[in-house]
């Protein structure tokens, strides 16, 4: 489904290298882990496949389900199936989320040729995916993501991806900020989508969210490249002996 | 006199006079007023247009913009008033009473005169009323702005327009849409009273069909609240217009009277809304909302001086400006608290969003307190479009001009939504999408 290589990529601003030269594959109905340091280029990693404007690739391609990611807006990118859930889901005032989520959902038919739902086709989506992650009628009538707490808002970008229902989820640090409880509903979230047809790719520093979104592979980013690739054990090891030995590996 | 070299004319102001000749005769109003006229002939005549070395114009140089005066519009024809009216709808279906005022004329066939009375509403011509004994009196300036330059158009050349009344604890039912048509080209010049008895309510939408050509669009709204009075109106300035489109409002609060309005701009070359808000009476409120957009080579002035002469009252200021190409928005606005008004609670914030390199904002809020103990605070803010919004907008597989939409319509919606007139929202929000697709 996915596939990433030699992929170089730069801050455009500056010209800081922070990818230097990943390779990675994923295929359907995996779960693959990015782990690492801070300033490994894990969520760099997100964005480069999400599409932000602020870096530029220098080398190296992306292929999604064959078609070459790079050509495409970061908007084509998710009608063709990709979801970022980003470590900070950014607040959009006056934007309310139900106008949001209706207008992403349609864009995305659109670009595909499909039809635009009807709204009580749409409103039924939106209650029964609400209710399993706990998200209420009010927050869904607020401006999206204003005022949610830090639980609300990754509760709210699990929401969107179910309503979106993605090819590929890259989920950027899902665990932050979250409580016990914040990280098994957003867990029970992800579960509930893992399918054959669907891959996964989690970034997170910590072992704790792999507990529960277990992966089928797990890797280690150091210095922005992937330098050690294992199963779900790998996690455990990281857990217990931390990422000095990798960060020296890659130097 | 005037001490100082008389000033060398511009075409415009030639026009002007040339226009003041012509018209004098024929223009309506007592002995009183003709004397305020030629007064305020005198004053166009001395002092010109208003220019960019007045402070009140130093961003809105009308005497740069104005090329030259086209004469006054002839009197309204009832056929092709009617032919507008039918054709145009600003407001869709939104079920209101009309009141029609066609280059000056307040045409009653046009205006639902007696579903108005049923309500305790009554209509009349400004043009007879100013020939009547209290004619001069409905000429009165505001308390803050008695020479300005506009104004001083509107009392030379006045053709006329409507008074309504709204008896003493009257709540009208449905909104009122004061409708100016032109029904040919050419200056449009008229003045407006709303007033309100006690406890009254009204809510108004003032809008504007036609095409007036190369002449200017003059219009005054003086509102009169009495005592537990409550106005809420919305002012559309919209349409494409190469012609100065001028507003002034010029309001008197009693005591616990509720003032609400919002000016919205979109489209015309040169719009100017200034506002002379003024309290009269304790515990009273005023909300003064503004939206704004312009592109091209737009400018689009928002101006505002609110008088908190008495203690006890609030008022709160809120606008926003979008801009693109090499528009110019101006924002000037002044809370003046005099030194006994007392406990008065005043806050105000201008924002503007720039969409280009090119575009144009001036921002100029102004506290002027002489009271000790009172809560006023100003803001004033100018940016771009956020590009990590519009990036997460994207993420989710909305394409960037949509994205920019929701983001531009988000932004003008926070001072459309606090302004809470619910049964105008979806028809100002579908002008925002409307000037955002075809500017």
């Amino acid at each position: 489904m996915l596939e990433i290589k030699n992929l170089h990529a730069r801050i455009a601003e500056d010209e800081t290298e922070i990818l230097r030269g990943v390779d990675l594959t994923v295929n359907a109905g995996e779960v693959h882990a990015i782990m690492g340091p801070n300033g490994s280029g894990k969520s760099t990693l997100s964005y480069v496949l999400a599409g932000k404007d602020d870096y530029e690739v220098t080398e190296g391609e992306i292929l999604f389900n064959g078609r070459n990611m790079l050509d495409m807006e970061a908007d084509e990118r998710a009608a063709a199936g990709l979801f970022l859930a980003f470590q900070y889901p950014i607040e959009i005032p006056g934007v309310a989320t139900m106008e949001f989520l209706k207008t992403a959902m349609n864009a995305q038919r659109k670009a595909r040729g499909e039809e635009p739902l009807s709204i009580p086709d749409f409103m039924k989506k939106v209650r029964e995916e609400a209710s399993h992650l706990n998200v209420s009628m009010d927050m869904l009538k607020r401006p999206l993501n204003v005022g949610f707490s830090g639980g609300e808002k990754k509760r709210a970008e699990i929401l969107q991806m179910s309503l979106l229902e993605p090819k590929l989820c890259v989920l950027d640090e899902t665990d932050s900020g979250l409580d016990i409880d914040a990280l098994r509903i957003v867990s029970e979230g992800v579960n509930k989508l893992r399918s054959p047809e669907r891959a996964m790719v989690v970034i997170t520093h910590y072992q704790r969210l792999l507990d529960h979104i277990v992966p089928d592979v797990v890797h280690v980013l150091s210095k922005g490249r992937i330098v050690k690739t294992g199963g779900k054990e790998l996690a455990l090891e990281l857990e217990k002996n931390g990422y000095a030995d990798y960060v020296d590996a890659a130097a | 006199m005037n001490a100082s070299a008389p000033i060398k004319h511009t075409q415009a102001e030639s026009d002007l006079m040339d226009r003041f000749e012509a018209a004098r005769d024929g223009l309506p109003g007592s002995v009183a007023v003709t004397a305020l006229r030629e007064a305020a002939a005198g004053q166009i005549r001395d002092r010109g247009l208003p220019h960019r070395r007045v402070e009140e114009y130093k961003y809105s140089d009308l005497r740069a913009f104005m090329k030259l005066a086209a004469p006054l519009a002839a009197a309204a024809d009832a056929g092709t008033a009617k032919t507008l009216l039918d054709s145009q709808d600003t407001l869709g279906g939104l079920e209101r009473y009309r009141i029609v005022v066609s280059n000056g004329a307040f045409l009653a066939e046009f205006s639902d005169v007696e579903a108005l009375s049923a309500e305790g509403v009554t209509l009349s011509a400004m043009s007879a009323e100013l020939a009547g004994e209290n004619g001069a009196q409905l000429l009165a300036s505001p308390k803050s702005g008695p020479n300005d330059g506009i104004l001083t158009l509107n009392t030379a050349f006045v053709q006329g327009g409507v008074i309504v009344r709204v008896k003493d604890g009257a709540e009208v039912s449905r909104p009122v849409e004061l409708i100016q048509v032109a029904a040919s080209t050419g200056a449009q010049v008229s003045r407006n009273r709303i007033s309100l008895g006690k406890g009254a309510k009204l809510r108004l939408l003032e809008t504007f069909v036609g095409d007036t050509g190369e002449g200017e669009l003059n219009t005054v709204f003086d509102y009169d609240l009495a005592d537990g009075a409550s106005l809420a109106t919305t002012r559309l300035i919209v349409g494409k217009s190469d012609a100065a489109r001028l507003f002034t409002t010029i309001a008197t609060l009693g005591a616990d009277a509720n003032l609400k309005s919002l000016g919205f701009m979109a489209g015309p070359r040169f719009a100017r809304n200034q506002q002379f808000v003024n309290f009269t009476g304790e515990n009273s409120d005023a909300k003064i909302f503004g939206v704004t957009m312009a592109g091209g080579q737009d400018l689009a002035d928002q101006t505002l001086i609110v008088d908190h002469t008495v203690p006890h009252c609030n008022s709160r200021e809120f606008f926003k400006t979008v801009l693109d190409g090499h528009a110019k928005g101006v924002y000037q606005g002044r809370i003046n608290v005099a030194p006994h008004a007392q406990k008065t609670d005043g806050e105000m914030m201008t924002q503007a969003l720039l969409l280009s390199e090119d575009a144009e904002m001036a921002n100029k809020p102004e506290l002027e307190i002489f009271a000790d103990d009172v809560i006023c605070a100003h803001g004033a803010t100018s940016g771009q479009i956020d590009e990590d919004l519009l990036f997460y907008l994207k993420a989710r597989g909305i394409p960037e001009d949509e994205a920019r939409t929701l983001l531009v319509l988000a932004f003008l919606s926070e001072a459309i939504e606090e302004y809470g007139e619910d049964d105008v929202t979806e028809g100002l929000e579908a002008r925002v999408r409307d000037w955002l697709a075809g500017h």
